[in-house]
């Protein structure tokens, strides 16, 4: 579900980092979203349609506008590119409904918020409802360097952790200080997540309390073939393009919401596979991954991948 | 659309009954001769003829303020069915300002409101209610949130918490409910809840329920039916009061079944809270007698093979099971043998 918006402002917050606002076009309002939401955004570069999804780091509340934050990736497939170079204020963008894949947990006695680099930007939603509420909550952001830092009005009381300066995180530390109660939300790269998680574990916290977010960008790969059995079709899938989009380029249908790996939406069964599916989601469980695959993000090696679309 | 409410009773005397339009747009649950389970989920929009129970989002009809006089009682008996764990603040809010916008804008003969920034008045004129109060600030209004506007709401509402990849029961208002007990199962996950059922788990349907509700997106309400059987027009079929309702199943006879035997159909709708990321799970209950669901002669027909042919757990499991030797000769005087049409709308 796609409505148009029109870009109204566009901000250089540090060399790579960006910050764009959207508006309706008519000025009517927008609906409200909960911190953590994410919107998908298309962009038409070239003969290529891109569907990036970027979290919001406006007020929830605020209906005049949304606004996203978008880090340049220069070796990326593009979509943040395009975005720092095409994009111009006045241009309508076609943006999904808001989702969230990663909503504060309001069972908590207290919110810990851990973010590396552009992994800041969901908190930055969350922020603007735990100041008003009386939740407690820390955050810490790790960043390369103070010259790279966004500038962004964080609260006075964040943890800010810069790599150039001598204050690096030091995550046991952090998670060892925290009351009983107390949940974990990590976002930032893969590593970075895996190195918080992996410490919260050892340190003994309870698997419900930990909550992570990474978006996967779907990562190139080899070109490969698949045989679309409902619709009789094979698809060339190329080596900058994941297999949802190859088969939204040939008109297969396949519903999706994260485009990540993470909301399960784009299933699809497995019917047959003479090769190597590269599980690359965060969605399947391993005794699924026998038979079915996330086009999303996924792909495959071998002489034959026969689906179920 | 003009609407006059009836004021009837779905208890002692049961004066309930249904008006002849009433009958005609009954959401008959039964789109082919046969049930079994599915995960039968489609877009909550408008469809079906003009007058529909799928016409509008929170559909309201001639039963509406003797609904909600049922509600009160029920909820000055046993205030425990309405509950709403202290997580759950910002998901009744959420709710509250579904309903109002959707109401004013589906009715606006009957509804109302006015919103200036966080100052809100809410007008709903077939209760007689005109109240000022202040969006998110719970001390402005006369109960919580949710309470309020589902004191003015068919239908009952569970909100549920979406976290761990699960939903969770953790609020709600429970008075119209097929036999379950939302101060039992307050707090409980999606497969916790579910557990009774049966056959259904086996057949993976609550997996493949829960991944789609999981992903029910904002602006994009979903719904289905489901349905049991109902002897008398009684809302309040809840364990805590069994002992009232219970052994009126054992009153029915030949000659009384066609009157006193209800079939009762819930339109289950399933909406994305966009402040709370919760989901609001609207359980709609409405009653038909038998004698007037055969006056739709396709209904009379498929009512009895949908009946006739149900396995025995599943009859036992929506408590007719004792009742269906008695239901089914009824409906065979109206089941000629002729095909019927595909779809629930009658011909």
């Amino acid at each position: 579900m796609m409505q148009p918006l029109k870009l109204v402002l566009k901000q250089p917050l540090s060399p790579r980092v960006t910050r764009f606002r959207l508006e309706h076009p008519e000025g009517a309002p927008l609906p409200v979203f909960s911190g953590g939401a994410h919107v998908m955004v298309q962009m038409q570069d070239g003969p290529v349609l891109r569907r990036n999804a970027y979290s919001l780091i406006s007020d929830p509340q605020d209906r005049s506008g949304y606004e996203i934050a978008v880090q340049r990736e220069d070796a990326g497939r593009g979509g943040s590119l395009w975005m720092h170079r095409q994009a111009q204020p006045g241009m309508i963008l076609d943006v999904g409904a808001p989702v969230n894949l990663f909503a504060l947990d309001r069972t908590a006695r207290k919110h810990l918020m851990i973010a590396g680099g552009i992994g800041i930007t969901p908190f930055l939603a969350h922020l603007h409802e735990l100041v008003r509420g009386d939740a407690a909550w820390d955050l810490h952001l790790a960043w390369r360097s103070r010259a790279d830092l966004p500038d962004m009005a964080l609260p006075a009381r964040a943890h800010l952790h810069l790599g150039d300066e001598g204050t690096r995180m030091d995550v046991p530390k952090v998670l060892s200080g925290q009351p009983l109660g107390t949940h974990l939300y990590v976002c930032g790269s893969a590593r970075m997540i895996a190195a918080v998680l992996d410490t919260a574990q050892g340190l003994g916290w309870p698997p419900e309390t930990l909550h992570a977010e990474e978006f996967l960008a779907p990562a190139p790969g080899a070109p490969f073939q698949v045989h679309c059995a409902t619709s009789d079709r094979h698809v060339h899938v190329g080596a900058q393009e994941s297999l949802l989009e190859a088969l939204e380029r040939e008109g297969i249908d396949a519903p999706w919401l994260c485009r990540g790996g993470a909301c399960g939406q784009c299933e699809t069964r497995v019917l047959a596979c003479d090769g190597t599916v590269d599980h690359r989601d965060h969605f399947l469980a391993p005794d699924e991954r026998a038979d079915r695959i996330m086009p999303c993000v996924s792909r495959f090696r071998g002489t034959l991948l026969t689906l179920d679309r | 659309m003009t609407l006059s409410f009836s004021q009837s009773r779905f208890r002692d005397d049961y004066s309930f009954a249904n008006s002849d339009a009433a009958i005609r747009r009954f959401p008959f649950p039964f789109d082919r001769d046969s049930y079994m389970y599915s995960v039968n989920m489609e877009p909550h929009r408008a469809a079906g003829p003009e007058d529909s129970v799928f016409q509008r989002r929170f559909d309201v009809d001639e039963h509406y303020l003797s609904e909600m006089a049922d509600r009160a009682i029920t909820l000055q008996r046993d205030p425990m069915r309405c509950q709403s764990l202290p997580h759950m603040r910002l998901a009744g809010w959420d709710l509250l300002e579904l309903i109002m916008t959707a109401k004013a804008e589906d009715y606006p003969d009957l509804f109302a409101l006015q919103r200036d920034g966080a100052c809100w008045r809410w007008i709903n004129r077939p209760m007689g209610i005109d109240d000022r109060f202040t969006f998110l600030d719970d001390a402005t209004l006369p109960c919580g949130p949710m309470e309020y506007i589902t004191r003015q709401t068919q239908g009952d509402f569970a909100l549920l918490d979406q976290r761990q990849g699960n939903l969770w029961m953790d609020a709600g208002m429970i008075t119209s409910q097929a036999d379950w007990s939302l101060d039992f199962d307050i707090g409980m996950n999606f497969f916790e809840w579910h557990a009774p059922v049966p056959r259904a788990a086996q057949m993976g349907i609550f997996q493949r329920a829960l991944k789609f509700l999981l992903n029910v997106q904002q602006g994009a309400p979903s719904r289905r039916l489901n349905w049991t059987m109902t002897v008398n027009p009684r809302l309040d079929t809840s364990p805590e009061t069994y002992p009232e309702w219970g052994p009126e199943k054992r009153s029915l006879t030949p000659e009384n079944v066609g009157q006193r035997q209800f079939l009762r159909v819930e339109l289950q709708s399933f909406w994305r809270l966009p402040r709370s990321n919760g989901l609001a799970f609207p359980i709609r209950c409405y009653l038909c007698a038998l004698e007037d669901l055969v006056t739709v002669p396709k209904w009379g027909r498929r009512l009895h093979r949908v009946l006739r042919d149900l396995p025995e757990d599943l009859a036992t499991y929506k408590g007719f099971a004792v009742n269906r030797p008695l239901i089914v000769d009824y409906l065979s005087r109206f089941d000629d043998g002729a095909p019927t049409s595909p779809g629930i709308f009658p011909d």
